[in-house]
């Protein structure tokens, strides 16, 4: 790996959460049963028309906004023509050379500072239909002996996202994904669930020497469905393609699927003539001039973005904490949780993510309370409280009245007893044991019902079993 | 394309193929005439001085045509699919893709 540069390009595609289709006013939902969702339109009956949906030329005006971009003066559709069962009319309605948003920059920060990732374009086009593979061999699309076509998805809106081959590193491209991800859903545009298929993940990848100018060829990385898998195929397909170089090969030009069960990489059977899809301008749809007014409206509906949010916060804790704070979106909470920065940081990244509980419902004054009080009341009866602290009419009250019992002259009683119920592991420990300090703590943390201060208990223990 | 510029039987079968359309081999020739006289009489075009025209991409003088995002009733599944050979399990079957 020394020696080498790997040099990542995304292609990310981002569901629009619209009411309606792209280009017909169907409505777009998620997993209802197949071809409920469907018209002469969106099944491409001759003689019908698409409509734009103009909810989607909005959010993805904001979305390109977001993303640093130019909003084109004037923008227009495209046919991209290919044969496929997923798309009815032979041709996807996108857009080819006048997207509606170009020339972007967006901030990845690190712990070394930000890195600014080029944006190439943004653009608006309709989803395929879905289709499932049955029959044949179980799992492999070569083997189905027929495909299932649903057509709910079909001319669902999409923002497609082209970024300039500026990541170098499979980290920072998992980052640049997670950033635009947790941007996307606070924009309120998409719900952005890799899982769902809501946002989805290509990668272009080429490695060079370290220093050298200009790109060698480049392989399209497919079908990553999760933030992991992102960093994981980039990271094997850098390593193959080093391989390649430094066993005297060449890398060819070719898709490829990664297969994260067994991290391997394969080459997919590319579409015929793939690359001839004749696009020409739409001649059903008028072009796109994005109003002024329209445009700052949506600049007005966007708020602080989350790397600048990562820079403010990196004044009070480590990068770590601000990157998983804002990346999780759980930084919101964080700010109106009052107390010690770092300890606030911990529990809201942490243990209350742990929970479950929503960040946007919890108390914030109240769950301040809780951890200012963390130390003095039992373990159990602090997650208790986590638990809790997402419910409506949550308070900390209940809970700080069960300060934990530090009082030794209460706790060596239980102390007593417990050593003299456990008579060949107190020997045990005396000639050497030590380890076995945890099974004292723990039967007095059972006689007390969880109510001892633990880091009393350890001391109190430790003092009476080395007498 | 620049006018003038001929059309060969490759360029014929590529783009029968992209668009599958079965050309038979004794009438490759004609539609390679055929679509030679088409780009021709197109490339007339470029003996113009266009240098202050915009170029056209819709004939109508109009922008910013599109509609609210509101929902209107979908077809019913049965009329979805009456068109369909061969439906299944209230999807369109079509042969296996991707063999
Ligand atoms: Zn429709």
């Amino acid at each position: 790996m020394t020696g080498w540069e790997p040099v990542v390009g995304l292609e990310i595609h981002i569901q629009l959460k619209t009411q309606t289709k792209m280009f017909c006013r169907c409505e777009n939902v998620w997993g209802e049963g197949p071809n409920t969702r469907t018209c002469p339109v969106c099944l491409a009956h001759p003689g019908t028309l698409p409509v734009p949906n103009g909810r989607a030329i909005e959010w993805a005006v904001k979305l390109g906004l977001a993303l640093g971009c130019e909003v084109a003066e004037r923008s227009v559709f495209h046919r991209k023509n290919y044969f496929y069962p997923d798309l009815p009319k032979g041709y996807q309605i996108s857009q080819y050379d006048e997207p509606l948003c170009t020339a972007g920059r967006f901030a990845v920060p690190g712990s070394g500072g930000d890195h600014e990732i080029g944006i190439v374009r943004a653009h608006l086009e309709e989803d395929a239909a879905k289709t499932v593979h049955v029959g044949g061999k179980a799992g492999r699309i070569s083997g189905a002996a027929h495909s299932l076509v649903d057509f709910n998805r079909g001319g669902t809106p999409l923002v497609e996202i082209v970024t300039e081959p500026d990541l170098h590193s499979p980290e920072e491209a998992r980052r640049f994904l997670q950033l635009l991800r947790q941007t996307v859903v606070e924009l309120g545009i998409s719900d952005a669930e890799m899982e769902k298929g809501s946002l989805r993940c290509d990668a272009n990848v080429s490695v060079r020497r370290e220093g050298e100018e200009g790109l060698r060829t480049k392989t399209e990385l497919k079908n990553m469905n999760s933030f992991k898998f992102v960093g994981d195929g980039i990271a094997a397909e850098v390593a193959r393609q080093i391989e390649v170089y430094e066993s005297g090969g060449e890398v060819g030009q070719e898709t490829l699927h990664f297969d994260p069960a067994s991290g391997r990489i394969s080459s997919l059977r590319s579409k015929e003539e793939a690359h001839d899809y004749r696009y020409f301008p739409e001649p059903d749809l008028v072009p796109v001039e994005p109003p002024a007014a329209l445009v700052e409206r949506m600049r007005a509906e966007i708020g602080e973005l989350p790397a600048a949010r990562i820079r403010r916060l990196e004044g009070e804790l480590d990068f770590d904490l601000s990157y998983g704070l804002v990346a999780s979106g759980r930084d919101e909470l964080y700010e109106r949780v009052p107390g010690e920065r770092r300890a606030v940081a911990n529990v809201v990244m942490n243990q209350l993510a742990a929970t479950g509980a929503h960040p946007g419902r919890v108390n914030a004054e109240e769950l301040g309370k809780l951890i200012e009080a963390r130390d003095r009341i039992p373990r159990a009866t602090f997650d208790e409280a986590l638990t809790a602290a997402g419910e409506p009419g949550f308070t900390a009250e209940r809970y700080l009245a069960e300060e934990a019992v530090t009082d030794a002259s209460e706790l060596d009683p239980v102390i007593e007893r417990v050593l003299a119920a456990n008579g060949s592991q107190v020997a045990a420990y005396r000639s050497g044991k030590e380890g076995l300090l945890g099974f004292f703590v723990g039967q007095v943390m059972r006689e007390t019902q969880g109510k001892a201060n633990p880091k009393v208990v350890n001391e109190r223990l430790r003092e009476r079993l080395g007498a | 394309m620049e006018a003038g510029v001929a059309i060969t039987r490759e360029d014929v079968l590529h783009v029968a193929r992209l668009a599958r359309l079965e050309i038979p081999a004794d009438q490759v020739e004609e539609v390679q005439g055929q679509l030679s006289a088409i780009l021709e009489a197109v490339g007339k075009v470029s003996e113009l001085d266009l240098s202050d025209v915009e170029p056209t991409s819709h004939p109508l003088d109009v922008v910013n045509a599109w509609a609210e995002d509101e929902p209107r009733p979908s077809l019913s599944r049965e009329e979805a699919l009456a068109n369909a050979p061969d439906p299944s399990e209230g999807a369109f079957r079509v042969p296996a893709v991707g063999s």
